[in-house]
């Protein structure tokens, strides 16, 4: 299983905070992206995050790995 | 060096002291500290509440990253930034960040590099209640 999460608006938009994907093979961050959204197209502006560290679109991922996705940041 | 995250309302200026108390060693070495406080702005007494959310475990890793890297890259003895999150009012102190070091240079920058590096990268997410409704804050420059 790869854990998927959400965060702020994209987790509202979604109505999903987390779910899992089921893969044997491993996955690109865009091809998890393409799996729990039923393959809406990855917004531009989104940012990544795999086992919580920036990643991006083409980083694999395999099983037991945890990816975010979120928008922009705006904290302090 | 700290980091903390914090559902709690915090007094920055208490916390500063309460974390310079443990500094013991520092002591005779430390010239100059620079701070940073941010605050919860009402925006002309349109916004009523926030609600800050973040990315539990990734937040706390950033940050401490980000602390290691600035005692690396410049010449400080230590590192302090505490974080709230969850819902807070206008007034409410936001975020702390503060550096210790023998000379202001250094404080300053090491100071200056945590917020900015918080505020563009740390995952944390504003969203503002304001009237009968809330919006996200618009992150996208």
């Amino acid at each position: 299983m790869i854990a998927v999460k959400f965060f702020a608006s994209l987790r509202e938009q979604f109505g999903k905070s987390e779910i899992q994907v089921d893969s044997a093979e491993p996955l690109t961050v865009a091809q998890v992206w393409a799996l729990a959204c039923d393959n809406a197209p990855l917004p531009s502006h989104i940012l990544m995050a795999v086992n919580m560290e920036y990643s991006n679109e083409n980083r694999l991922v395999q099983e037991g790995d945890e990816v975010a996705f979120f928008p922009p940041v705006t904290g302090g | 060096m700290k980091v903390e995250v914090t559902e709690n309302e915090f007094n920055p200026w208490t916390s500063l002291q309460a974390y310079e108390d443990t500094l013991v060693a520092q002591h005779g070495k430390c010239g100059a500290v620079a701070t940073f406080v941010g605050t919860m702005r009402d925006e002309g007494k349109t916004v009523q509440r926030l609600f800050l959310e973040h990315y539990p475990g990734m937040t706390e890793k950033y940050l401490h990253g980000i602390s290691e890297t600035a005692l690396q890259r410049w010449d400080i003895l230590d590192t302090l930034i505490i974080h709230r999150v969850g819902e807070m009012l206008p007034g409410d102190t936001i975020v702390l960040v503060a550096a210790w070091a023998g000379h202001r240079a250094p404080a300053f920058d090491a100071c200056r590099f945590l917020i900015e590096e918080l505020k563009s990268k740390a995952p944390f997410w504003k969203r503002e209640t304001v009237g009968e409704g809330a919006r996200w804050v618009n992150g996208i420059n």
